[in-house]
């Protein structure tokens, strides 16, 4: 379960569970559910699964999966 | 003919009739002026001003090619093309496979009683458009009618002969190990085109189907004096199904490197949407050639001149082990099967 | 793709497989519980670039696989009924139930749509006062919220014409069944981070602190599974048995309050029945009483037993883990994706049908 893919948030209408938000993948646009994420707003990227909006993406997280491959591997190279 | 030019317009008194009628399809006066003022005036050719059974021709060459085809897509329209269009590029593209020029068409409509009679204006008309483009006739046809619910609006199946002028052997037999996997251009445009356009999975995008007539392309290959050993258009099942078939039907091992294989970026994010690999998804416009090592430059250089396959791209090779199958090495590194699907791809959320 | 191929690089995924071999100093067993990061290793060929010694195992992230026969037979059933327009995830379309599938339902007439959100099954539904819309609710913690809003949403807009058939499972319980299991091999967890984008971090500590497991919250892209396999084997290797959450990027430590409040608002837990497990209790969710009426099974009045799995198909075992799809008599010859005996060959997630598809050249050329 739980094919989810990054997309952006292009602009913001409605609310309650009728608030969405027009989302654009890589240049394919999608009407997709902000109910969950009443906080979104235009330009946050956002986690999609079945056209429903989970999760914003925390993009100072973005470069985690580097660094600690940068750290461990630098880790590994230090003398104990 | 009294009109000579091109009209938009719907030839047919949509007062009159504006949907496809069970009488249509009857062999009598409603059928006649449905054949004279659809499909007569879409086509226009001398072949059907004689009004006869068949088209009677002289053979255009010592050897001929002929392929049968059927068109069933949903929906009818969809951004770059229409069941019509895809009906005649899909023709004509068999043809171009087996290295032949296209020269005639036959097409048979099976309508659906209650079709806007507009809408098969449209189709007729992209139809006629379509084959101008290819440089091929239509030159004998067949209507019938169907009662509503037992179509889905319009189904073409056609016929298509053309002229075999080159001396080659195109065949998967014909595949060597060492030769070059060349691929026309960029896939998965087709298939993500149409199902944008359906209901309940549409989204908006730019993505238009890349639906068009290849034999521009191959008959570049063949004026150069390439040794083409085996052609193949990419159409449903895509590149992975296309490639795992000529493996099988040669005999040979056919590698192919995902990070050579262009992806248009939206397509794959509409691929990455609705979980599908772009690997297995329909193209109409876009084919593989394999040709020996020696000549892969100049066969890219070749179709890199011609517009429908500007984008071609060498993207792996021919080996002879493992034997039979199409093996993909992935973008970080390992190998996997390209396996023929049992059904269609499906949309996923798992 | 802005937030995903960057996590597809390949140089990177060299770099992680070197530091994982530098790590492992003993064999150790590891289940990624989602299909989805499933389906993510076997395509990019991730379980190659590990160790010897690291046996991966599949579980039972998949609710394609995990939705019971039963629940199968009765969406066929419903699919046939006139009237009804049933729709439905792509994923389980081609999962066979006693009767046929949800394809074959199609080919006896009935009408059968494949929708890419549940919104969109409440969409026809508006379109087609006449007709009676039900919508196929698989899914885990993931697609609760999606599931939960469509109902919601039909409540508001007055429909009396749309229903849900809810197969919702929940993970937690179905990983507590495959550690407490008599046999069981797996040491360590990649948690599936999309459930966890949802519901938080909580329910994986207890699952941690009570059956000393490390447990890593992981994403689906080949880096982020690669950091996850790094961090839980490292934490083998030194006997820890805690929660990380590499996949910060979307996890938060609370998951999401709202949508946790939207799925509270609308379902509640209830036992649920696992394809090939059985029935756990406190599994999955149902409607709750403010949304009864939208529940296809009260509405339609079905019920009845449970149907019988193929005997031949061990998707009990293989979801648990404790076989392999390779090692089941069936497997490649009675069972293909042509003609599958259950669940984990049909979705394109099962570890069946992963295994199939993604084989190995070397491994098929021997065969």
């Amino acid at each position: 379960m739980c094919l989810a893919i990054p997309g952006k948030v292009l602009s913001v209408e409605g609310e309650g569970y009728a608030r969405f938000g027009q989302v654009d993948f890589a240049g394919v646009r999608k009407r997709v559910s902000l109910s969950c994420l009443p906080k979104a707003t235009v330009g946050q990227y956002v986690m999609v699964h079945a056209g429903m909006a989970i999760t914003v993406v925390d993009e100072a997280e973005a470069l985690s999966v580097f660094e600690y491959l940068r750290e461990a591997e630098a880790e590994g190279e230090s003398p104990a | 003919m009294a009109d000579q030019s091109f009209s938009l317009a719907c030839p047919i008194p949509i007062a009159e009739y504006p949907e496809v009628q069970m009488a249509h399809g009857g062999g009598g006066r409603l059928m006649r002026a449905l054949i004279e003022k659809m499909f007569m005036a879409a086509f226009r050719n001398p072949f059907l001003e004689a009004r006869h059974d068949g088209a009677v021709f002289p053979s255009p060459g010592k050897t001929l090619a002929t392929t049968t085809d059927a068109f069933v897509v949903r929906p009818l329209f969809f951004p770059g093309g229409n069941i019509g269009t895809l009906a005649v590029h899909g023709t004509v593209n068999d043809l171009a496979m087996c290295g032949a020029r296209p020269v005639y068409l036959t097409a048979a409509f099976v309508l659906e009683e209650g079709l806007p009679m507009e809408t098969l204006w449209r189709v007729a008309a992209a139809m006629g458009e379509a084959a101008r483009e290819a440089g091929v006739a239509i030159v004998s046809g067949d209507t019938k009618v169907v009662e509503r619910g037992k179509g889905d609006g319009v189904y073409i199946a056609t016929a298509g002969v053309g002229v075999v002028e080159h001396r080659l052997d195109i065949a998967p037999r014909a595949v060597r190990p060492g030769d070059a996997v060349i691929l026309s251009g960029d896939i998965g445009r087709h298939g993500m085109a149409v199902l944008g356009a359906r209901e309940s999975l549409g989204f908006e995008s730019s993505i238009e189907s890349d639906c068009a007539p290849l034999w521009p392309a191959v008959d570049s290959l063949l004026r150069a004096g390439l040794e083409v050993h085996c052609l193949r258009d990419l159409t449903r099942g895509g590149l992975a199904t296309a490639a795992a078939e000529i493996a099988a039907d040669a005999g040979v091992a056919i590698r192919v490197a995902e990070r050579t294989i262009p992806v248009r970026e939206d397509v794959g994010g509409a691929c990455e949407l609705l979980g599908l690999d772009p690997l297995y998804v329909a193209n109409e416009g876009r084919f593989v050639a394999f040709v020996p090592r020696s000549q892969a430059a100049r066969a890219l250089e070749v179709l890199r001149g011609v517009p429908v396959s500007a984008g071609a791209v060498e993207i792996g090779a021919v080996a002879p082990a493992p034997q039979g199958m199409a093996v993909l090495e992935s973008a970080i590194g390992s190998e996997r099967v390209l396996d023929l699907l049992s059904g269609e791809q499906l949309p996923r959320i798992c | 793709m802005k937030y995903l191929d960057e996590y597809r690089d390949a140089e990177t995924a060299r770099r992680y497989a070197r530091l994982i071999a530098k790590r492992v100093t003993r064999p150790w067993t590891v289940m990624e519980v989602c299909g989805g990061q499933t389906h993510s290793i076997l395509r990019h060929g991730i379980d190659r670039l590990l160790p010897a010694g690291v046996t991966l195992v599949h579980g039972p992230g998949c609710p394609v696989c995990v939705t019971p026969v039963a629940l199968i037979d009765r969406a066929v059933e419903l699919a046939r009924r006139p009237g009804v327009i049933f729709c439905s995830f792509g994923d389980m379309l081609r999962v066979p139930g006693t009767k046929g599938d949800l394809f074959s339902a199609r080919a006896a007439g009935g009408d059968v749509r494949v929708v890419y959100a549940p919104l969109d099954a409440v969409t026809l539904a508006q379109r087609h006062p006449d007709r009676e819309v039900v919508f196929f609710a698989v899914g885990f913690e993931t697609t609760a919220p999606a599931n939960a809003v469509a109902v919601a949403r039909a409540a508001e807009l007055g429909l009396r014409n749309f229903s849900l058939l809810v197969a919702q499972v929940l993970v937690p319980p179905a990983v507590e069944a495959i550690l407490a299991s008599p046999g069981n091999r797996v040491q360590g967890l990649l948690a599936p981070g999309h459930v966890i984008a949802v519901t938080g971090i909580e329910p994986y500590e207890t699952l941690s602190a009570r059956w000393k497991v490390p447990i890593v919250v992981t994403g689906f892209e080949p880096l982020d599974i690669l950091q996850g396999a790094a961090m839980v084997l490292r934490q083998l290797e030194e006997g820890r048995a805690q929660v990380e959450n590499p996949y910060a990027r979307a996890v938060r430590t609370g998951g999401n309050p709202d949508a946790l409040a939207l799925i509270a608002r609308v379902f509640e837990v209830v036992p649920r029945a696992w394809r090939g497990i059985g029935e756990i209790p406190r599994s999955g969710l149902g409607l709750g009483p403010a949304f009864r009426a939208f529940d296809a099974e009260t509405k339609f009045g079905l019920a009845g037993a449970g149907a019988a799995e193929d005997a031949a198909c061990m998707a009990g075992s293989v979801l648990r883990g404790l076989t392999k799809p390779t090692d089941c008599p069936a497997f490649g010859s009675r069972c293909t994706p042509d003609h599958p005996l259950g669940a984990p060959m049909v979705s394109a997630e099962g570890s069946c049908a992963g295994y199939w598809r993604y084989r190995r050249p070397a491994a098929e050329a021997a065969a």
